[in-house]
């Protein structure tokens, strides 16, 4: 599981002071408590003179998108250890706050909220969904605190003038832009969408739609399902009756997985292309076998072919730290965000020379860090006067087939 | 035309299961005046079991069904046991409070020893789907479905045509005088528990290799398993297994003619229309009142 400590340290240590209040009163009847008393004296000084950097994680570890935030966060794990052991920041080391956000919106902006105040990070990564890092951004306003953004999709994020949010991941219209090279050469005549009914989900299918009505192509049905639902038959069986011969599916992968499954119980034979770079393909052809094969992807990661990737050396260790660590090789493709996300914060608290929230937002205009998906170089988006922070990762198009990844050139 | 044949047929593969849910709950509910939070925690457990005896100790698909089932059992009737027997007498506000609290405590401890990641069940089952013209369902539905009849009608029998049932019946027209005419209530209540929790487990069995299995799984389950109850009419089987087609059915034609978006939506609208105007259920027996 989880390492659970550093998490609940802040809210142990008020315990901690409290019961030493009450144990003072008991202190000259009881002699036996002095021990004691030492004790918690010596974690709370611990606690409170901790000669670490905090980064605030912010990910969903239970609820439907357990799997990717669980990835996002152990790739975390991998860049704070790998900065730790080369010395750390500002020779301090760097100590993850991970938090649940149980992948509910509310949770999120109250764990940001308990790491901003509690915690007292000065910067966060997270939140994973679209819906989830929405509901935290009133947080970083109110806070004047700064978030990395990992892996959230919905132009939402950069576009309604949060000067906080710092994104690394590609919005859906530019995974949009990038499929637009392709669509000729896959010959789309009318694409159907099924989507997650969310603001990752709906998001995808608004900037889609709209390049692929300037192509040209047909939009059919707009299918959603709810973030929890396992059984898409329903939606299927519309979709299988429509006459569009491709599918546009945006969701993570434990859905894509029941989706597979269920279209390929339903003998629905059209063409599904995947968006929003959660799709762990090699989850999906472990668990949903023969029905994953001829699925597309369109993707922001290529663990499978190193040498293609921008960083190939930074890809290569990162790739062999999670195998050696124990991890599903499937998770790659999620956790290299956290990866990213911590060495983007760490990049802009060493620009900063101090880690305050302030001197961090400031500094990460200014840095350049060689990501596993291309440089992360924030570029200015949103209304003017309070812009929000956008990285240009790339994106790519794989395809399955005999249960294995192929690279498609966009 | 083929595209309502296949809402049909998805109709009765998820009735078969929404059924298998609600005749567990409403069992309880009639007999012991219990409002069972925990029935979906043992749709989890069941689920998990089925993981436990195929993924991890590589035993056979067919063999964990019975020993989920039995697990399920056996668990309800500790649950009993533990805790509602003590408070046997109490309001049902505080059995309530109770069950609210063992559903929290049993969910955290799915968390707790198999994390939030979803885990999936292989089954012997071919890939490929039975064709049927325009129509086609997965082999491992079609076995759900006839697992999930069989375990309906062997409930049903249980309850109608033996002792058992006979005194479970006789305990939920009137407990006082059953006691009077000899029946063990406490072992009826116990037995009552264990067989509602094992449908559960059964269920979560029978579903958690069709889908993916984690934590929070039982969660929606047991939401469409009150919703069905609340349909059928409290305590009435015949009326759980109609009000889990019916559900199935709403949600089918609702996310396939008016819209996906409010799939899960659709069954509540239902009930709603039924506490309004037939409070007491679609198929609620008179002698229930009082």
């Amino acid at each position: 599981m989880f390492r659970r400590l550093p998490i609940s340290r802040g809210g142990e240590v008020g315990t901690a002071r409290r019961s030493t209040e009450q144990l003072e009163s008991y202190m000259i009847r009881t002699s036996w408590i002095v021990p004691a008393i030492a004790l918690a004296t010596a974690l709370l000084g611990g606690g409170a003179e901790a000669q670490t950097i905090k980064i605030g994680v912010n990910e969903p570890l239970t609820g439907a998108f357990a799997a990717s935030g669980t990835y996002v966060v152990n790739g975390a794990k991998i860049a704070a250890d790998e900065i730790n052991a080369k010395g750390g920041i500002l020779g301090k080391k760097i100590e993850l706050v991970i938090e649940d956000n149980k992948s509910n919106p509310t949770e999120a902006a109250a764990v940001a909220e308990k790491l901003i105040t509690s915690d007292k990070v000065p910067v966060l990564i997270g939140a994973w969904g679209s819906s989830l890092t929405l509901a935290v951004m009133p947080k970083l306003i109110e806070y004047e605190t700064p978030m990395v953004v990992e892996t959230s999709s919905s132009s939402k994020i950069t576009t309604t003038g949060n000067p906080f949010i710092f994104r690394i991941s590609p919005p859906s219209s530019v995974e949009a832009a990038a499929f637009k090279g392709i669509v000729d050469k896959l010959a789309l005549k009318k694409v159907d969408f099924l989507v997650i009914n969310n603001d990752w989900g709906r998001g995808t299918a608004d900037d889609f739609a709209k390049m692929m009505k300037e192509k040209g192509i047909g939009i059919g049905l707009v299918e959603t399902m709810d973030q929890g639902a396992q059984d898409m038959s329903a939606q299927l069986s519309k979709i299988k009756g429509s006459d569009s011969e491709t599918v546009i599916v945006t969701t993570a992968v434990d859905q894509l997985t029941l989706i597979f499954k269920q279209a390929a119980a339903l003998g629905l034979k059209k063409r599904i292309i995947t968006t929003g770079g959660s799709q762990n393909p090699d989850q999906i052809i472990a668990q949903a076998g023969a029905a994953a094969n001829g699925t597309m992807h369109l993707t922001t990661f290529l663990p499978w072919f190193p040498e293609k990737t921008p960083n190939p050396e930074a890809t290569n260790y990162f790739v062999s730290e999670w195998k050696k660590r124990g991890f599903d090789f499937a998770g790659c493709t999620e956790s290299f965000r956290g990866y990213d996300g911590i060495r983007t914060a760490a990049a802009a608290i060493e620009k900063a020379g101090k880690a305050e929230p302030a001197a961090i937002k400031a500094a990460l205009w200014d840095i350049k860090v060689k990501g596993l998906n291309g440089d992360i170089v924030f570029r200015k988006s949103g209304p003017e006067g309070k812009e929000s922070g956008q990285s240009q990762p790339n994106v790519y198009l794989i395809e399955i087939s005999d249960g294995k990844v192929d690279m498609k050139t966009l | 035309m083929s595209e309502f044949l296949q809402h049909l047929i998805n109709m009765l593969v998820l009735g078969g299961t929404y059924a298998l849910l609600g005749i567990g709950l409403t069992l309880i509910f009639g007999i012991m005046n219990v409002v069972n939070f925990t029935h979906g925690v043992l749709y989890t457990f069941g689920a998990y079991i089925m993981f436990i005896v195929v993924q991890q100790l590589g035993l056979n698909f067919f063999l964990a069904l019975p020993v989920a089932v039995v697990a399920g059992w056996l668990l309800g009737a500790v649950i009993e046991l533990t805790l509602l027997r003590p408070l046997r007498g109490s309001d049902i506000d505080t059995t309530m409070l109770v069950m609210i609290g063992a559903w929290i405590a049993m969910q955290s401890a799915t968390l707790w020893i198999w994390g939030g990641v979803a885990k999936s069940v292989a089954t012997p089952f071919p890939e490929a789907p039975l064709v049927l013209g325009p129509v086609s369902v997965s082999w491992l539905r079609l076995f759900v479905l006839a697992a999930a009849a069989l375990l309906i009608v062997v409930t049903y029998l249980l309850i109608n045509r033996t002792k058992l049932g006979c005194a479970m019946r006789a305990t939920f027209q009137d407990q006082d005088t059953a006691s009077l005419m000899g029946v063990n209530v406490d072992l009826i209540y116990t037995s009552t528990f264990a067989i509602g929790s094992s449908l559960a487990a059964a269920a979560g069995a029978l579903l958690g290799p069709v889908y993916v299995i984690f934590p929070q799984m039982g969660d929606l389950a047991a939401v469409k398993a009150f919703a069905i109850v609340i349909l059928g009419g409290l305590g009435n089987i015949t009326g759980a297994v109609i009000g889990g087609f019916i559900l199935a059915l709403a949600e089918e034609l609702g996310a396939g003619y008016i819209s996906s978006g409010y799939r899960d939506a659709m069954g509540f609208l239902i009930i709603i229309a039924v506490l309004i105007f037939k409070p007491t259920g679609l198929f609620a027996r008179s002698e229930r009142v009082g």
